[in-house]
């Protein structure tokens, strides 16, 4: 189907992101016959589970504790008024009126029928979407900076290599079964906003004293139940050889990585057994067959895919004295120093939707909500939004004299918490209510801790609070400030707390403060840890540097007076 | 109803399994010269580099599949055809399956020896289900960046 909206009706701008050629939109189009026969197949015996599951996986389907879920991909995060109009459709039509966006910067449907997927996808491919390698053993979405384009410290703007990476393993044939799930990121900031430490490979663009674009290239990270930072193999690989440089770490990783065993197939397992040089070495060695082949990227395709991420026509008058506002409405001035960031063209600003509200899991959008932002990114914002690994949404172009009439939209829909890199701030996974592999239920876990910090979360200041509901780490909590684990103890929910984990620029993985604890004590736990903060703080610190300073071990004593009871060392 | 899918100058075709024997390139090697046979099957852990000095005495190559989702034969067959530069039948054996098909013969596969539950006559369809290539492999070896302005108007025509 075509959308109204799409293609830049009536001639105006063709918003800053990607848009299908026939090309793409066939190779969609197809994949949606494709997965419509599998499941047919599947559906009238023909094919097996067993054989069914890595297809459907591939296009997103994950059997649920209660329904199957669909993951839907949002390339880097980037969304126009009329996609997110269909994904309130598809809340609507084929859900239970919402979706919950993801750490991975895509949303996800906890309530679809197998047999509606095919349908579910069709209007996807419509609207220039897929769910195409949103799970499975193979490449996964390409996430980056949720501010690419428009940050004041940006140097390389990562998009357009983003989506040069998502063609490029989109059905990649001979990647098409890795031992296990291979996340890839961009930076091209100063700050790192996509925690690419975190990730299988992770690329830094950055110029050189030439003023070419450069990568750093970045191996081995990941989360679970073995935490890893990506270690640096190349420090200055051309742009033109991302994808060749690519093909061969990833065919260093498919022949050797383990499949023996789930949960050692990570590639980061494989860099650690070699040692980086090692593996950097035997990269190097594919490489130079492939080096100035085929696959080198060209001028001119960059240049294509370039010419999409353009600026918005910009008005030259869009600043704003906002000093009286501020002045009359404190919950206003609250909101701004929360929740808009500064943007590269004088008189803009990024404005960032709360989705981390009282009695709402995080992350969790309504139909109505969806449709909502739409109307907003239409009217402040050029026609887009953002999705961040914050599990919020971004208004990335908002004229600073629209901000106070945005904030009144905004709050009026219950998305203008000023609370964005507060302790409610929380990333949470899905957790037991929804995801079979949880052995906590992470959203009234959050609920908790929210009641408990909410009264002093200003006071507190930054503080990343990352929860996930078992050691597949969905919830980032190894790289939170404090990061919270759910883990299975015969049968009961515990918790593990972790201090001093962060995914920017000065990544460091979270170290565990001791025994676990009952999910009742979890929320006061992690308030001992905020009071130990603000009693020793200096000033300026936040809480990670508080953290940093002091090390672990006056954490662990806050975390467990003497008196309070406590499981066995996890 | 299962097979074996040949590739032929007119397409994908499908014939009766043939009994071809393959030898575990390990028993090849240690066999004398004499009774090697043309025919050795790789394991996923087998090395193709290690069949370089042997090329000229084979005949046939067979990469087995342990399971459908086991990728490691992708690699393998595309550095024998991309590295080595064999042009001899390079076959899939094992868990070969209608809905890896399409990847196998990407990555330079020409002969598919379908397992046993498998409908020969459907899977013949499995090789032309998606039309859009992105990047380049042993069978397509430009990526799509290279080749545009064909590609564009190849699915022009085929919509007109």
């Amino acid at each position: 189907m075509r959308l109204p909206c799409m293609g830049g009706a009536g001639g105006g701008y063709l918003k800053g992101m990607y848009r299908y050629d026939a090309l793409d939109r066939r190779l969609v189009e197809d994949r949606v016959a494709q997965f419509r026969d599998q499941t047919a197949r599947y559906l009238a015996g023909k094919l097996s589970a067993d054989d069914y599951k890595p297809l459907r996986l591939q296009n997103g389907l994950y059997e649920q504790r209660h329904a199957p879920m669909l993951r839907v991909a949002i390339p880097y995060g980037m969304l126009s008024t009329a996609q997110l109009r269909v994904l309130a459709e598809i809340a609507r039509r084929y859900d239970r009126g919402y979706g919950h966006f993801t750490t991975r910067q895509n949303i996800q449907y906890n309530w679809v029928k197998i047999e509606e997927t095919p349908d579910i996808l069709a209007l996807l491919a419509g609207a220039e979407m897929h769910a195409i390698q949103t799970s499975g053993n193979c490449v996964r979405n390409v996430t980056t900076d949720h501010f690419a384009g428009i940050a004041p410290d940006e140097e390389v703007d990562p998009r357009p290599y983003s989506e040069l990476m998502r063609q490029w393993s989109t059905l990649n044939p001979e990647f098409a079964h890795l031992p296990r799930k291979f996340k890839v990121a961009f930076n091209g900031a100063r700050e790192d906003r996509a925690a690419t430490s975190v990730h299988d490979l992770a690329f830094d663009l950055y110029k050189n004293a030439a003023g070419e674009v450069r990568l750093r290239v970045k191996v081995g990270g990941g989360q679970g139940r073995t935490p890893r930072l990506a270690v640096t193999i190349r420090e200055d690989l051309p742009w033109q050889e991302m994808l060749n440089y690519t093909e061969a770490v990833l065919r260093a990783y498919n022949r050797w990585g383990r499949r023996d065993n789930l949960y050692k197939a990570r590639i980061k397992i494989l860099v650690e057994a070699l040692g980086p040089e090692k593996f950097a070495h035997e990269v190097d060695a594919d490489f130079v067959y492939l080096e100035g082949g085929a696959g080198t990227l060209t001028q001119e395709e960059l240049d294509r895919v370039s010419s999409f991420f353009v600026d918005p026509p910009y008005a030259g008058d869009a600043d704003a004295d906002l000093s009286n506002a501020r002045a009359r409405h404190p919950r206003f001035a609250e909101w701004l120093d929360r929740n808009v960031a500064a943007h590269k063209r004088p008189g803009y600003a990024a404005v960032t939707l709360s989705f981390k509200r009282a009695g709402i899991a995080p992350g969790d959008a309504t139909a109505e909500q969806l449709d909502a932002v739409a109307d907003l990114a239409e009217r402040y914002s050029f026609g887009e939004a953002r999705v961040t690994h914050y599990q919020n949404l971004v208004l990335s172009d908002v004229a600073q004299r629209d901000l106070f009439e945005l904030w009144l939209a905004a709050d009026a829909l219950g998305l203008a918490e000023a609370n964005i890199g507060l302790a409610t701030d929380m990333i949470t996974c899905p957790g037991g209510d929804f995801c079979a592999l949880a052995n906590a239920r992470s959203i009234p876990l959050a609920e908790t801790i929210r009641a408990r910090l909410a009264p002093i979360e200003n006071e507190i200041g930054d503080l990343a609070i990352k929860i996930s509901g078992c050691i597949n780490s969905c919830g980032h909590h190894h790289v939170g400030h404090i990061g919270v684990l759910g883990v299975d103890k015969n049968g009961e929910e515990w918790y593990q707390v972790l201090v001093g984990g962060r995914s920017d620029t000065e990544s460091a993985l979270g170290q565990i403060l001791g025994k676990s604890v009952a999910a009742e004590e979890v929320a006061s736990l992690i308030e001992r840890l905020a009071q130990l903060y603000l009693r020793e703080r200096r000033r300026g610190e936040r809480f990670i540097d508080t953290a940093q300073r002091l090390g672990v071990e006056p954490f662990k004593a806050a975390a467990y007076p003497a008196s309070k009871p406590a499981l066995e060392t996890a | 109803m299962s097979g074996l899918i040949r590739f032929t100058p007119q397409g994908p075709v499908l014939a009766e399994k043939d009994g071809r024997v393959f030898t575990r390139f390990a028993d090849w090697l240690a066999a004398p010269v004499e009774a090697r046979g043309g025919a050795v099957v790789l394991a996923p852990t087998d090395d193709p580099a290690a069949l370089d000095e042997h090329l000229s005495s084979l005949s046939a190559i067979a990469i087995e599949f342990p399971k459908p989702t086991d990728g490691r034969g992708f690699s393998i067959a595309t550095l024998l055809r991309t590295r080595l530069g064999w042009t001899g039948e390079l076959r899939a054996v094992g868990a070969v399956a209608y809905d890896q098909l399409a990847f196998m013969a990407r990555c330079g596969f020409d002969v598919f020896d379908l397992r046993e539950e498998e409908d020969g006559t459907a899977c013949l369809r499995a090789f032309s289900e998606i039309g859009v290539l992105y990047q380049g492999a042993v069978d397509q070896k430009l990526p799509l960046f290279r080749r545009r302005a064909q590609a564009l108007a190849a699915i022009a025509e085929r919509d007109a």
